[in-house]
């Protein structure tokens, strides 16, 4: 049996500064508007935060929405102004970091993050630097809710899979599973209560979960289906009518990993400049413009048809599982609601429909 | 000396060719004596200068900008300074709810032959700027975390407009159909207590179509890309002003679109329904009164009465029913203007000049510049050739910092300075619930208060203000330099 501990509510804050002692430590925090957000922030001694569901995944903790790749100036020797070099430095910028109380869902997001940037021909050496010094701590889900399908994916309230600690809320208070050797350190130099003696009630609690999720469809089919559709424009400019093509959806996505790369500052100048790596989402006109000027896509349609399809097919085709975790993120944040669920389960019931 | 010596400020001036300038070469070689804390870029004419240039500068760290141009009647081009005077009043107007002292920016006319003039403008400003002392940056206060007021009392009845003929809506269109390529209005979205978007193409498309108080998108943002092509739209009051500004600016064609509309009595804050249903798995009934509307929810039932529940628009509402429509179904209610102030904008206003740049910095600091804003903007017509990822001009950078968010939004908002007409979709689509509205809203009123009253997208005939000028402007009056 795995390393279990249990904390009481009101010890949560100690657990927390115990951990941000050698790692910045990212806990979720309310943002208070008339549509109040949560969002992952480091967490220092004496800040609130919330066990909720982020409303920003913490994705950014391997993969910031920016980064500098590689900063470089020139230098003049001022003994020789003639003589310039070049400095450039391209040290990754990764941090000790444990994400705290993020969901199942969220963790699953890493290990699909991991697959492109880790197992590949290259392994991305930013990536991977904050990869390998990152730890996450996962509040498994009590109950399902209307936008979430995990367990359509093959996650689930409780999945460990990306977790190296899986927390569970209890009657009076939480219980901490080790997931991965890592996890168990972490715990076993915790200094928190044993919970061993929880660990039966942890079972029914994470059991119970998966009693309140609404019947998954079967999306087995999936893969095959949502590529067989790949040509039909039809069906994808039918499925976007609504779609405003921002890139809300891909943003709030704990899976989508694709990124833009642009210089800033002064190249040739003793000022220096840098060379930045940014989110990019496939719903924006820049990601296929060519320098030509010409753009491939240039319909809306074909955007979501690239995002889906890479969720729903291609992904799979490369790596064997899908790229979606179900958090439903990108249907909760949508402006105008658009229901990747329904887009996948109308391609597969096409031909159905058809016939 | 160096700027960052401590007694120089950082001012830019942004100078017109033909007159100021000239009136800045008159004075230097007349050795007429003057500060040197002000950097000079030449312009072509004040028409040339975006004021984006202005706002770019100051959030930059510019303690002051200063615009010169010839004088109103004297332009180089005959009336580049007309239009430049119309927007740079909006934006002085307009800077202090992003917490920039608007006195921190002015404009005045020098000529060429006004070496003196020159020189006592130069000399006022620059004294002005230095009893200010350095402008406060972004960055510096401490993120302030305020949140809007929404206990609002509504100037007519609130209602879920249930009483509508919804039927004799859906016949109209189901007999327009076969003319129209396509009519939008509003059907169920994911569960019972949302609505989407509804592309009507067959009748059986037009059974989907719902009225009520989850109609909260507008349709209106989806016309442009139709232009040319005759299509059908479903409005409420506010969807209405969009689609005659978009008619206004000549974006859609009048005889393309053809307009169904129904009084509306008000749609909900999702944000605040959603905050109150809280995390739940299943829908299970959605029942409406006249006065709200009942939500169960895994068993559970919410009560929204939508005098507490409105969008913050709808508090304020004197348009319920479409301004212009093609088919009306149902009598257009009467509302009396009254005292309002938009929510969003009372909070600002309620604020100190270092209490909004702090605010601002609390609020854009979990902006993850995913555009929803714009693109749910019906007015934001630019679509695939936004500036804000261009590379060339290359406005901003993709950094995320806070300041370059801000600046996202103050290109949004003087984008739509005399065009905006405050559907407040723009924050209604903000995932992380940005009040961007504020912005919009202190642009509108600058813009009524400075053109008698101007409200955009009530009349399809009306020219936008900063798309014209008057020679003689009746509440622009240039400051005096004493």
């Amino acid at each position: 049996m795995s390393i279990t501990r249990f904390v009481k509510p009101e010890g949560l804050p100690a657990f927390l500064a115990h951990l941000s002692k050698d790692a910045r430590v990212l806990a979720p925090v309310v943002k208070p508007a008339d549509k109040r957000s949560v969002v992952f922030e480091p967490w220092k001694e004496g800040k609130e935060f919330t066990l909720e569901k982020a409303t920003v995944p913490a994705k950014a903790a391997v993969l910031p929405q920016c980064e500098t790749l590689v900063s470089y100036r020139k230098v003049k020797d001022k003994a020789n102004p003639q003589n310039v070099t070049l400095e450039l430095d391209d040290t990754p910028q990764a941090e000790t970091t444990v994400v705290f109380a993020a969901r199942p869902c969220d963790a699953r997001g890493y290990v699909t993050l991991d697959r492109p940037y880790l197992k590949g021909p290259i392994a991305d050496p930013y990536y991977k630097a904050r990869r390998e010094k990152l730890t996450v701590i996962t509040l498994t889900c009590n109950s399902g809710c209307n936008t979430c399908f995990c367990h359509w994916v093959g996650g689930g309230p409780s999945s460990p899979e990306g977790s190296d600690i899986l927390m569970t809320e209890l009657s009076d208070g939480y219980i901490l599973q080790g997931i991965t050797p890592k996890g168990d350190a972490l715990l076993e130099g915790s200094g928190l209560d044993d919970g061993a003696d929880r660990f039966k009630e942890m079972e029914d609690v994470r059991k119970a979960a998966w009693a309140t999720l609404v019947k998954a469809p079967n999306l087995k089919d999936a893969p095959a289906k949502v590529a067989a559709k790949f040509t039909d424009v039809d069906f994808w400019t039918r499925e976007t009518d609504r779609c405003l093509s921002c890139g809300a959806c891909t943003y709030f996505c704990p899976t989508c990993y694709c990124f833009n790369i642009t210089d800033e500052g002064e190249a040739t100048s003793e000022k220096g400049g840098r060379r930045l790596r940014t989110w990019d989402n496939c719903m924006s006109p820049l990601f296929t413009r060519e320098a030509s000027g010409h753009n491939t896509r240039m319909e809306k349609a074909l955007r979501m048809r690239n995002r889906v399809s890479h969720k729903f097919s291609t992904y799979p085709e490369n790596w064997g599982t899908f790229s979606c975790n179900g958090c439903g993120r990108c249907i909760s944040n949508c402006p105008v609601s658009l229901d990747i669920r329904q887009i996948v389960l109308d391609a597969i019931n096409a031909d159905k429909a058809a016939k | 000396m160096p700027v960052l010596n401590g007694k120089e400020l950082r001012i830019v001036g942004f100078l017109c060719n033909w007159c100021s300038y000239g009136g800045a070469d008159t004075a230097g070689t007349a050795r007429a004596g003057q500060p040197t804390d002000l950097r000079i870029i030449r312009v072509p004419c004040s028409g040339r200068i975006d004021p984006l240039f202005i706002v770019k500068a100051l959030l930059n760290g510019a303690d002051g900008v200063l615009v010169s141009g010839c004088h109103p009647r004297d332009c180089h081009y005959a009336a580049g300074n007309f239009y430049a005077r119309r927007r740079l009043e909006v934006l002085k107007q307009f800077l202090p709810v992003l917490g920039i002292d608007d006195r921190r920016f002015e404009y005045t006319w020098v000529s060429a032959s006004e070496g003196q003039r020159w020189q006592h403008v130069v000399q006022t400003f620059t004294k002005r700027i230095h009893d200010l002392g350095p402008a406060p940056k972004l960055e510096d206060p401490e993120p302030l975390l305020k949140v809007v007021d929404m206990a609002l009392t509504s100037l007519r009845p609130l209602g879920t407009g249930q009483k509508n003929k919804l039927d004799e809506l859906k016949a109209a269109i189901k007999a327009k159909l076969p003319e129209l390529e396509v009519v939008i209005g509003w059907q169920q979205g994911y569960d019972a207590a949302r609505t989407v978007p509804l592309f009507m193409r067959t009748p059986e498309d037009v059974d989907k179509l719902v009225w009520g108080p989850f109609n909260v998108n507008n349709p209106a943002v989806y016309l442009p890309q139709y232009k040319g092509k005759k299509v059908g739209i479903v409005v409420k009051g506010c969807d209405a002003k969009s689609v005659v500004e978009l008619l206004q600016e000549n974006l859609i064609n009048r005889e393309d679109v053809t307009i169904f509309a129904m009084p509306c009595e008000g749609t909900l804050d999702m944000a605040r329904v959603n905050q109150e249903l809280g995390r739940y798995t299943t829908i299970d009934k959605v029942e409406y009164d006249e006065v709200g509307v009942t939500i169960t929810a895994d068993g559970k039932e919410h009560r929204f009465c939508m005098n507490d529940f409105a969008q913050g628009k709808c508090y304020g509402c004197t348009m319920p029913t479409a301004v212009l429509s093609d088919t009306l179904i149902g009598t257009p209610t009467e509302v009396k203007p009254g005292p309002y102030t938009p929510p969003e904008l009372a909070l600002l206003d309620s604020m100190s000049l270092d209490e909004r740049l702090a605010f601002w910095r609390g609020q854009m600091e979990r902006c993850i510049r995913c555009y929803a804003c714009r693109n749910a903007c019906p007015m934001c017509v630019c679509r695939d050739y936004c500036i804000a990822e261009s590379r060339e001009p290359h406005w901003i950078s993709q950094e995320d910092s806070t300041r370059d968010k801000l600046f996202f939004q103050t290109i949004h908002a003087m984008h739509l300075a005399g065009r905006c007409t405050g559907c407040g979709e723009c924050q209604r689509a903000c995932p992380v619930g940005i009040p961007i509205l504020a912005l919009r809203q202190q642009i509108a009123r600058a813009v009524g208060q400075l053109f008698d009253g101007y409200k955009s997208g009530v009349d399809p005939e009306a020219v936008p203000p900063l798309l014209g000028y008057e020679v003689e402007e009746k509440n622009i009056h240039e400051r005096e330099w004493k």
